[in-house]
């Protein structure tokens, strides 16, 4: 594994939600971020968020790490989710809610 | 870097002949589509195997040529 690919690795054991995103949450640089942080917010989890546009290595390993070809990246506990795409049908299906219940998430305070 | 809305259909029915594609231009600038993707194919697949398998089909061009694409995929209704 590459020294990339196990930075990505330990990002995303080491947070319960963690979203690979262009931005931050409160400047999000692209729709589709926008909208999985929205997503994110209105399921009231907590959740960790690394912008990829800081981070050249990341922004490229991310799909790589995944198989995925598109940012943003939803990890819970470790596990891929999906993109914005799949995390809205998720959460108008109560999916997600579902998920992240399953999974023990913390709720935001 | 634009894509024809007709041209990300062919792919998608190369791949899944028997798909119903819906595709909608959202911006009107032949950049930002929304993809229906409809196919027998995807019984018994998650939604990222279902997604991934309409990535495969457009070859890389998820994140390349094509920027913006929102993608639902369901299996038709028996």
């Amino acid at each position: 594994m590459s020294q990339t690919q196990t930075r990505i690795s330990e990002i995303v054991q080491g947070n319960d939600v963690v979203l690979f995103m262009k931005g931050t949450p409160l400047f999000p640089q692209c729709g589709f971020s926008s909208k999985a942080v929205a997503i994110l917010e209105r399921l009231g989890v907590e959740f960790a968020s690394v912008d990829v546009l800081q981070d050249m290595e990341i922004r490229a390993g991310i799909k790589d790490f995944s198989q995925w070809p598109t940012i943003p990246q939803l990890y819970v506990k470790g596990e891929f989710v999906g993109g914005s795409d799949i995390m809205m049908e998720m959460f108008e299906a109560g999916e997600l809610e579902q998920l992240v219940a399953e999974k023990g998430v913390a709720r935001a305070g | 870097m634009a894509m024809a809305a007709e041209d990300i259909a062919a792919l998608i029915r190369a791949a899944l002949p028997d798909a119903q594609v819906t595709i909608t231009d959202l911006a009107g600038d032949g950049d930002h589509y929304a993809a229906h993707v409809v196919s027998a194919a995807f019984a018994g697949q998650s939604r990222i195997m279902q997604h991934k398998a309409v990535y495969a089909a457009l070859g890389g061009r998820m994140g390349g040529a094509l920027h913006a694409l929102q993608l639902t995929t369901a299996v038709p209704n028996s």
